[in-house]
């Protein structure tokens, strides 16, 4: 077998995962020290950082079960990290339902441990990709079977495309995307912002930069732009706590939290 | 839920998660909490926002809120199991776990909110009849246990998810190092077993790796290729931008290359190949290796050399031919040197024909050959550029010429290595050779140029007299371009009337009486202006203008004596000069007779002039014409008498009536000053005169300029005379008034 080009040549532990810190912050023991040295210096920065992500799983638990009661039937996940507490198939058939679920990461130890966590799962898969080679993306995810892209899909780019510079054409990808999925997909997003808390966006942004993920926070108009083609549902591009909160949850007062924006948009 | 419920709680323990996090749980609650029914609801909406945040649980808010209060209602159960069984609470801090409850804060701020509910839970006491002591100490066990269970279960928890990650890292190892491997086999497979060699080198040259086909490409073994330097191929004639290519790879400004080089083999043969060298990178972008892949292209190199030998060399001779010698003609002129010079020997065999006609076309090819060889050794060691230019033309190219010495040296020299005859198939073959030789500044001029200037001087070696060198000269040139540009604009001239005739009396040296006129045409150019007919006869006699030319004149000049008699009085003769082609046209006669027809003037009054080697030569269908004409009448005179030879037993069986005296004989006459005319000329015109009159001929003198010559002219005996003495040649309209007034001679 050929190493596909999104692959990295060696895995180097000596360098932190963005879908392991992420774990760790969910409260996860999928990472290794180099994760969470990492993490708490993200964390001393700023505190709040693991309720953000935590606000950020929230939120793809929402979204997907909106999409679920929107009768979206398949999904595909892509930079999804390690698929542990909370991914978006155990939001799926945690609400009764079958519908496949594919993921797609190019963290090749994301990759396997979520081959190994699906094992059990036949409706459900796990990928090696690139989300900035959008059209390879697909076609395999459409190659496993699982999800047919002339069928309303739900996309998931959860906290993936701050990771996408704008020398890789974000709106090109997203162009990508939208053309070769079906109308009445679903488009679930959210992305690092600097809206919130501009006074931690560039520290924050320089710590993933040093550690080889650089991230690229943006404005609620920018991420806006990247979605032309896509109807956003109610309420909007909001901060992550604001979309559609659950009923009985208090309002978030703390604008520490404000770090994320999401939304949820219709393929046209 | 009761009000209390709702009061006591919230009051202690706020509903901020961020009055727990500050550790500030009011121990000191007074409002009593109903702990049955609705108290679960309370105690698990409270235990929730407490808890919130300490990690992601992945349940919405309330099925959260469901989940603990179960564990609430066991916690509670525990509390009061009788036997008191505080291990019960184990499966509590598991459930935790298992909810993923994971954050230790969980565990912290849970025994808080137990805590803040103590006040509740001893009023419980009291109504159950518990002792409180009793029941705060089980509360405390209930907790050890809880914190036992919930230790236990997130130790087993995070050693799976650490186990887990680290056989997905060996499992992604594992397909990245098999990736790996079987790109590696498959580089191998393809590295040994391609036909294209391939080498691979580091940054600084040195050939660390080569396959086998580039090993027996080379006729190396590849250890003996390996650890050597990628700058120890390099060729002198190689192309010099293919080491620049090199070097820009090596420094990382290039990412390949391809170029056609020649390399050495091990036994020293040549190996050309078509080479592409592409450049590697490390991952962080900086040059680290080469990679060359070489084609071996020598078969289809020496095809394309062999198609273009032959397409440049002529295959009788083997000499370059003329598509080979062009090519380096236009060379020469293409960037010519400041002083440079270039010279041609443009070489043709004298009477090559003969050879093939008499002995045939194979001893004429072997002859060429023998010859090709001679000049290819002689010219060749000079260093100069022979071609075979067809036929038995060949070229010499002196590029970078010293001047002319050098060319004519070599063209004597090429003359000589010709002079030792050529034995061919038993046959002594003498050959000689005529050459035209061009030597000149390459610049300010061309290719095509030079070869026409060698080619003209070849054709005036040639009729030069052959076996000889000529050097190309340009006034010689300029001579014959003018020439030939005036034959060519001839007959466009005839036809728009550029033809003039002039007229001049032939005047009796009795009487003064103009006896004759002779017709003289002119062309009056419309760039040259007035061209007399030294400079066009020849030329239209060469191109056989002169036929209708003659017959232009002699209309003309008809019609003008027709005029001329016309006027009364004394009626001369027109006399027209008649070119040999024109005696030679079987038309001549009657053309005459129309012309005269036509104009109506006496055939009596017509004279044509021939010169004396014409009518020399004059026999057969000419003389018959002659004959005709003079029988009609027209008179017949020998113009230049004098100046040729004439057979005097012929002449006097021709049907000729006058001579005319050349003016050299005349000039002799004339005398300077009061000098003595010389003797020998007046007895030369004396004797002819003399003869002519024993012929019956009548006698003009041509050339008259003075007085004294006519006068001695007239005493010798001669009938007539013509010249500038008695008039200039002028138009017809001024001989009418001549005709009773040319000087009389005293």
């Amino acid at each position: 077998m050929e190493r596909p080009s999104w692959a990295p040549e060696e895995i180097d532990l000596s360098k932190p995962s963005v879908a392991r810190v992420y774990d760790y912050y969910l409260g996860g023991s999928h990472n290794f020290e180099v994760d969470r040295e990492m993490a708490a210096q993200a964390v001393a920065m700023w505190p709040e950082l693991p309720r953000i992500m935590q606000e950020n799983r929230a939120f793809m638990r929402r979204a997907v079960r909106h999409l679920l009661d929107d009768g979206i039937t398949q999904f595909l996940d892509i930079g999804s990290g390690i698929p542990t507490v909370g991914s978006t198939h155990e939001v799926v058939r945690n609400a009764g339902s079958d519908a496949p679920v594919v993921y797609v990461d190019l963290d090749p130890v994301a990759v396997a441990h979520g081959r190994a966590i699906l094992a059990g799962d036949p409706r459900a898969a796990m990928l090696g990709g690139d989300l900035r080679q959008p059209q390879d993306v697909l076609e395999a995810a459409a190659a496993t079977g699982l999800v047919d892209l002339e069928r309303p899909l739900g996309v998931l780019l959860v906290a993936v495309l701050h990771f996408v510079h704008d020398d890789e054409g974000p709106a090109d990808i997203m162009a990508t995307l939208h053309k070769h999925t079906a109308p009445g997909s679903r488009l679930v997003v959210s992305h690092a912002s600097g809206d919130g808390r501009p006074d931690k966006a560039a520290e924050h942004q320089d710590l993933y930069r040093s550690r080889n993920a650089p991230m690229h926070m943006r404005g609620r108009a920018e991420i806006g732009a990247l979605l032309s083609g896509f109807d956003l549902v109610d309420p909007g591009l909001v901060f992550l706590p604001e979309w559609r909160p659950e009923p009985g949850a208090e309002p978030v007062a703390d604008a520490a939290l404000f770090a994320g924006i999401a939304g949820v948009g219709i393929r046209t | 839920m009761s009000s209390h419920a709702d009061d006591a709680p919230s009051g202690a323990a706020g509903t901020s998660p961020a009055g727990l996090t500050a550790g500030g749980l009011n121990p000191t609650l007074s409002a009593p909490v109903p702990y049955a029914g609705d108290a679960y609801d309370e105690f698990a909406r409270q235990w929730a926002h407490s808890v919130q945040g300490t990690s992601y649980v992945p349940l919405p808010l309330a099925d959260m809120q469901v989940y603990l209060r179960d564990l609430t209602r066991r916690l509670s159960s525990a509390l009061g199991s009788e036997p008191f069984q505080p291990h019960e609470a184990r499966s509590i801090g598991e459930a935790l776990v298992a909810a993923h409850f994971t954050g230790t804060g969980t565990l912290e701020r849970t025994f808080a909110l137990i805590g803040a509910w103590w006040p509740v839970l001893r009023e419980r006491a009291y109504a159950e009849r518990h002792d409180p002591d009793a029941y705060l100490l089980r509360l405390i066990q209930i907790q050890g246990a809880l914190a036992a269970g919930y230790a236990e279960a997130l130790r087993t928890r995070t050693l799976h998810e650490q186990q887990s990650i680290h056989a997905a890292v060996l499992d992604a190892r594992e397909l990245t190092e098999q990736a790996l491997h079987t790109s590696e086999a498959r580089f191998r497979a393809v590295f040994e077993q391609s036909g294209l060699g391939i080498a691979i080198g580091d940054v600084d040259g040195v050939i660390l790796d080569v396959n086998p086909a580039l090993a027996q490409m080379f006729g190396f073994h590849t250890d003996d290729l390996t650890g050597r330097q990628v700058r120890d191929f390099m060729l002198a004639d190689d192309p010099g931008h293919v080491w620049q290519w090199y070097e820009e790879l090596v420094r990382g400004e290039r990412e390949h290359f391809s170029a056609e080089k020649r390399y050495l083999r091990a036994d020293g043969e040549p190996l050309w190949t078509h080479l592409t060298v592409s450049l590697v990178r490390d991952t962080a972008g900086h040059p680290e290796y080469q990679v060359a892949m070489i084609e071996d292209v020598t078969d289809r190199h020496r095809l394309y050399t062999r198609l273009r030998h032959q397409s440049q060399h002529d295959p009788l001779t083997g000499l370059p031919n003329r598509a080979l010698f062009f090519d380096r003609l236009d060379a020469v002129f293409a960037a010519p040197g400041d002083a440079d010079r270039v010279g041609l020997c443009y070489l043709d065999l004298d009477g090559f024909k003969v050879v093939n006609d008499s002995l045939g076309h194979d001893v004429g090819d072997q002859l060429l050959i023998a010859v090709a060889r001679r000049l290819d050794a002689y010219v060749s060691r000079a260093g100069h550029l022979i071609a075979r230019m067809g036929g038995d033309e060949f070229v010499v190219l002196v590029e970078h010429s010293a001047g002319t010495g050098q060319v004519v040296a070599l063209a004597e020299g090429i003359l000589g290595a010709l002079r030792e005859p050529f034995r061919i198939r038993g046959h002594d073959l003498a050959v000689t050779a005529s050459i035209g030789i061009v030597e000149r500044p390459v610049a300010g001029t061309g290719p095509a140029d030079t070869m026409r200037a060698a080619d003209i001087t070849l054709y005036w070696a040639k009729s030069g007299g052959r076996g000889r060198w000529t050097v190309f000269d340009t006034e010689r040139n300029d001579r014959e371009v003018a020439r030939y540009t005036l034959s060519a604009e001839m007959p466009a001239a005839l036809h728009h009337g550029e033809f003039d005739v002039d007229y001049q009396p032939l005047v009796s040296l009795a009487d003064g009486a103009v006896l004759g006129v002779e017709a003289l045409v002119r062309w009056r150019h419309p760039r040259q202006g007035l061209i007399g007919p030294d400079r066009f006869i020849g030329l239209a006699e060469e191109t056989g203008l002169i036929v209708p030319l003659g017959m232009y004149v002699l209309e003309r000049a008809c019609r003008e004596a027709r005029r001329w008699r016309d006027l009364g009085g004394p009626v001369p003769f027109v006399s027209v000069n008649l070119a040999e082609r024109q005696c030679h046209e079987p038309g001549l006669v009657r053309q005459v007779r129309r012309v005269l027809a036509e104009t109506g003037l006496e055939p009596e009054r017509l004279q044509f002039e021939l010169t004396e080697s014409q009518i020399m030569a004059t026999d057969g269908g000419p003389l018959e014409r002659l004959r005709e004409l003079a029988e009609m009448g027209v008179r017949i005179a020998i113009d230049d008498f004098g100046t040729g030879y004439s057979n005097l037993a012929y002449l006097r069986r021709l049907p000729v009536c006058e001579l005319k005296i050349a003016g050299s004989f005349v000039e002799g006459l004339r005398g300077s000053g009061d000098a003595d005319p010389d003797p020998v000329d007046a007895r030369i015109v004396a004797s002819l005169v003399d003869l002519a009159h024993a012929l019956g001929l009548t006698v003009t003198a041509e050339g008259i300029e003075t007085a004294a010559q006519a006068e001695r002219l007239r005493d010798i005996g001669c009938d007539a005379g013509q010249g500038w003495y008695f008039s200039r040649p002028g138009p017809a309209d001024r001989i009418a008034t001549l005709l009773d007034g040319v000087p009389r001679v005293r």
